[in-house]
């Protein structure tokens, strides 16, 4: 047998304002370099750090939606390193004592549930940003680099799984998920391509049971497809070469996204040696009862939760899954569901109407200013044939570009559906005398061109009139002919 | 050549301005400079500055137009700050440190950045880049380490007062070479932000002083609480000049037989007999207790402290600021160079061995056991201060020592600071006062309480100096000697 | 631990603490550490098996602050002590030493 055996490490930012050690704005995106940065995250002689309360608080949160042990006790530790985006030359971390253990996130995967356990979850600060100058994009081409701490001090925390993962395609899906909760949280804005999440993979074949393989890390992956591409490389890979009876080198390779393929890093440096040892300048971290469950009634319902919640709604598990991948979008419609009850028809209007929207305009749901009890009048109102559906689209359209209010515009513009008798008659009259050729033909059995006769009189109220409505008195009054 | 308490009578009797009284000491700092070097820096332009600023300030400030040396690993902004090393050579910090903000706002007059042992590595300020310090009393000899400029200024009257750092003696041994008093408090008191790190753990400012009156002035202000240091104590802290004064009769004292006679130097134990009869004088009663932990305590010292400077010192990386050596033509033999270029002998030497102890393999028999070893010297302090009120000890086992004499051999070096080091690992504060002379070279006694016990700490001391008071007893210009 | 060993051994602890030692300095190094290593296993002697670590001399916990965003040095100042900036970053030789 071949089985892929798969862990994620991954780093997600923390949507604090300030960093994890000082107070310095944690913005640094279209930011010149070295702009938001203050002796502390310059590592400067004889500064000192301070959590930042927030950040603590975050990764508490993160534990718990993650189904993880909140430690009672944790520490911070230094991790020894040198590299030019590491201004102290040590990483603030957690090593032994993290803040998260044991937990798990449950995906479906091909109908079924697979649980991939959280090892851990821990707090550090990032490290700086560097600018690779020279010939070539590589590393290795570059005449000099230039630093920029902007980055440096950032809180990130990392969650790495157990082994659990056995395709490229769980780890897509273990990785988007793990997404969106972040999201869910408000903690993370989990953007890859942003950089406030990063994903390592590690991985090896399985050849018997009981027995690894030996693993390699991939690094560079910055989207979710990248993840399944390399990990799909990665195993073919590995597989190629214990199938020629050699053994797979356990090495650190890097994704080239532009030839799609996992490289060896030429570094043959022997493994670091981090030289961890208790952060003596932080006192250590004691999480009480207290603060869990104050943080626990501070989280939203999760992703897995609103899923069953909205297919228990008999609502498809595509739509699902459309409603759920954005929480602003299932918060609004949640809202919406509360005045009006029909969820499959709240969820198509929200699909046709918004969510087009949106694509053409390449907008998030959260960019738009709508009241979710306007649009369900507005759904209501098309029910009850108060308003045709083309007239609440256009509505619609004009509250979401132009915020003007739909109900207010309705009113002002007479958009109501036309459905008073004897006016309808009265126009009516007017287009069968108007067109007697039409009448004439009706009368001869084209009984077709009622659609025609149909289509004067819309024109004459504007389209506001009922389509079955005006059918019907039209044939009332040809047939009294 | 005056305390605090004459400074503030000159003022208030408007016998001499703040300007005077700042150039009198200038001036004394430039006869005693030629020999003992006390200072690296002194910042001509800020302090007319400061003395302007001052104008418009209050002077009943508790410092008010008191100049003050401050040792050169605390940061002073716009005044470079070097910790004696090539590697910090030019560096001119862009924040003070937040001891030298409190002593601006009560009104102080910083007046120059002493002298020490290269990022605080030392016990006899030998290890200075640029040149040691001498004893006042005998400028063949060390004044000590590390704070070695912050005591001899204040030995020869340059200063009335100044700050040092005291990592495993740093400033009770110097303060004991030069026959003035130096006080390290409990760890945790003193904010260490914008001290420059060696060991974080062990690490604490403190003053320097002639009369326990002025050390507990210049710690009231000091000491104290700051967000900015995550290790500071919360706590509040007492009027430590309340106690001043006040009897310790039947106050008890106790003798650790493990840091009298083993190690120490006739002539050390013989000037310090006069103290067991001061004693008696005091009223106070006297314990033989015993420190068995103390034995190794210069192992875990110098485990823990190297480790903790191994980590504190990598940031000098000559990236962000600093020395760089240009010549390099890639990073990792820019590091490599920088580093090996610019910092001195004794920095690399505790830099390897911090780096070893904390590598893999080694971690668990050097600093895993360092750490362990180091709760049970607290556990036995902690028990003894059940037991008697104040710990007394000599301060430093030998005489001051000749230059040169120690420098070759980097174990003899470190066994100077045996009395010293256990203190720090306790966390407990401990006071050196001028004990006595032998041929005209100061000893000291050194004196702990258990922690954030200062003010007790210091009533102690105050009335030990009732008895042994050498605050007036100031050493000679060299040349006028030969006279 | 043998003088040759120990060499290995203190060349490569200069090199993770990156610090160039001459030869002079590997001789007269390798014998002093020698010797104050040898001292240290005197820590040995000691029984700690019941005994935890002691990182922090003070019993404090939970120090924190408040997520607030406070100025801080001017850029100008962040650069004031640079060895070299280039536009508006730290400018540091190549990281990747030349191929022969």
């Amino acid at each position: 047998m071949y089985k892929p055996v798969i862990g994620l490490e991954v780093h997600a930012q923390l949507s604090t304002k300030t960093k994890l050690f000082c107070s310095c704005s944690t913005e640094h995106e279209n930011l010149p370099p070295n702009t938001n940065v203050c002796p502390i995250c310059m590592g400067f002689p004889g500064v000192l750090p301070v959590v930042n309360k927030k950040a603590v608080e975050y990764a508490i949160k993160a534990g718990l939606a993650l189904n993880c042990e909140i430690s009672n006790y944790s520490k911070f530790d230094r991790k020894n390193y040198f590299y030019p985006d590491l201004p102290k030359g040590y990483q603030i971390s957690q090593y032994d004592l993290p803040l998260c253990r044991n937990g798990y996130i449950d995906l479906y995967v091909d109908g079924e549930i697979k649980r991939v356990r959280i090892k851990r979850i821990h707090l550090e600060e990032d490290a700086g940003k560097l600018l690779h100058i020279g010939s070539g994009d590589r590393l290795s081409e570059s005449d000099y680099s230039l630093v920029d701490f902007n980055r440096a001090g950032i809180p990130l925390i990392e969650i790495v799984t157990e082994p659990d993962i056995n395709s490229p395609k769980e780890a897509r899906l273990f990785l988007q998920e793990l997404r969106l909760i972040l999201r869910y949280l408000g903690i993370s804005s989990g953007d890859m391509e942003k950089g406030s999440l990063r994903c390592d993979a590690n991985i090896s074949i399985q050849t018997e049971e009981g027995k690894f393989g030996t693993r390699t890390e991939i690094k560079n992956v910055n989207s979710f497809f990248s993840l399944e591409k390399a990990l799909e490389y990665e195993i073919e890979r590995q597989i190629e070469i214990l199938k020629r009876g050699e053994e797979v080198i356990q090495e650190t390779r890097h994704w080239d996204e532009k030839n799609q393929k996992t490289v060896s890093l030429r570094s043959k440096e022997e493994a670091e040696d981090y030289r961890y040892f208790p952060e003596p300048d932080l006192p250590p971290l004691m999480v009480t009862e207290e603060m869990k469950n104050k943080l626990k009634s501070e989280i939203p319902e999760l992703p897995a939760k609103r899923r069953e919640r909205y297919l228990a709604l008999e609502l498809s598990p595509v739509d699902v899954e459309i409603l759920v991948s954005d929480k602003d979008l299932s918060d609004f419609f949640d809202k919406a569901l509360r005045i009006y009850g029909n969820a499959k028809n709240l969820h198509s209007w929200l699909s046709v109407e918004i969510l087009s929207y949106l694509n053409e305009n390449k907008l998030e749901f959260k960019d738009l200013d709508i009241d979710s009890e306007r649009f369900v009048k507005l759904i209501e109102m098309v029910d009850k044939n108060e308003i045709t559906r083309p007239v609440a689209k256009e509505v619609l359209r004009r509250y979401l570009t132009k915020k003007e209010d739909p109900l207010v515009i309705i009113e002002r513009e007479g958009l109501r559906v036309v459905s008073d008798t004897s006016y309808l008659q009265d126009i009516i009259k007017n287009v069968i005398s108007n067109n007697s050729k039409a009448v004439e033909d009706w009368k001869k059995g084209k009984k077709q061109v009622i659609n025609f006769l149909v289509g004067q009189v819309m024109k004459e109220t504007r389209g506001r009139a009922s389509l079955d409505v005006v059918k019907n008195l039209l044939e009332e009054e040809l047939n009294k002919l | 050549m005056r305390t605090l308490r004459e400074i503030k009578k000159i003022y208030e009797n408007k016998e001499a301005n703040v300007k005077e009284v700042v150039e009198s000491y200038l001036e004394k700092i430039k006869e005693w400079e030629p020999y003992i070097n006390a200072f690296l820096h002194i910042p001509y332009e800020d302090i007319e500055k400061q003395i302007k600023e001052l104008e418009s300030k209050s002077p009943n400030l508790p410092l008010y137009g008191i100049p003050i040396a401050i040792k050169d690993n605390i940061l002073t902004k716009n005044i470079k700050t070097t910790c004696a090393s090539k590697i910090l050579e030019n560096f001119i910090p862009p924040y003070d440190a937040t001891v030298v903000k409190r002593l601006k706002e009560n009104g102080a007059i910083i007046i120059g950045k002493t002298n020490l042992d290269e990022f605080a590595m030392g016990s006899s300020c030998e290890n200075s880049a640029f040149g040691p310090t001498k004893n006042p009393w005998d400028i063949e000899r060390v004044p000590g380490g590390s704070s070695g400029g912050s005591a001899a200024c204040v030995s020869a009257g340059e200063a009335p007062i100044s700050l040092g750092s005291d990592t495993g003696g740093s400033i009770r041994l110097p303060a004991s070479f030069t026959g003035v008093i130096g006080l390290k408090p409990t760890y945790g008191l003193v904010s260490r932000f914008g001290l420059v790190a060696f060991a974080s753990s062990l690490d604490q400012i403190g003053p320097f002083g002639r009369t326990v009156e002025d050390i507990a002035i210049t710690l009231q202000i000091i000491a104290g609480h700051d967000p900015m240091d995550s290790t500071s104590s919360p706590y509040e802290i007492p009027n430590y000049l309340e106690g001043l004064g006040k009897s310790v009769k039947n106050w008890r004292v106790g003798i650790p037989k493990e840091l009298w006679y083993k190690g120490v130097s006739e002539e050390v134990l013989k000037t310090l007999e006069n103290s067991f009869g001061v004693f008696k004088e005091m009223g106070v009663t006297i314990e033989e207790i015993s420190l068995p932990s103390l034995e190794y305590a210069l192992p875990v010292y110098y485990i823990i402290s190297t480790s903790e400077a191994s980590s504190n010192l990598a940031r000098y990386d000559g990236v962000k600021y600093g020395y760089r050596d240009f010549t390099a033509e890639d990073l990792i033999s820019m590091y490599k160079q920088t580093r090996g270029k610019g910092f001195g002998s004794e920095v690399k030497r505790r830099i390897i061995l911090g780096t070893y102890a904390l590598s893999a393999g080694y971690y668990d028999a050097y600093y895993l056991k360092a750490t362990k070893v180091r709760r049970l010297i607290r556990i036995e302090f902690e028990e003894a201060f059940k037991k008697v009120d104040i710990i007394a000890s000599p301060t430093s086992p030998v005489l001051p020592f000749k230059l040169g004499e120690r420098i070759s051999d980097p174990l003899q070096m470190y066994l100077t600071d045996i009395m010293t080091i256990p203190v720090n690992l306790a966390g407990i504060p401990a006071i050196s006062m001028p004990a006595g002379f032998y041929n005209n070279l100061p000893v000291g006694i050194q004196f702990m309480s258990s922690f954030f016990t200062e003010d007790k700490l210091l009533q102690f001391a105050y009335a030990y100096q009732q008895f042994v008071d050498f605050s007036k007893k100031y050493p000679t210009l060299p040349n006028k000697e030969r006279v | 631990m043998e003088r040759r060993d120990f060499k290995e051994q203190l060349k490569k602890t200069a090199h993770l603490a990156r610090l160039h030692l001459t030869p002079e300095e590997e001789e007269l190094f390798a014998k002093q550490l020698q010797n104050i290593l040898d001292y240290f296993k005197k820590l040995q002697e000691l029984d700690t098996s019941n005994v935890e670590p002691m990182a922090h001399v003070l019993p404090l916990y939970n120090i924190w602050r408040e997520d607030e965003v406070k100025e801080s040095i001017s850029q100008e100042e962040a650069f004031k002590n640079a060895p070299e900036i280039e536009d508006l970053g730290f400018k540091i030789p190549r990281i990747m030493k030349r191929e022969e």
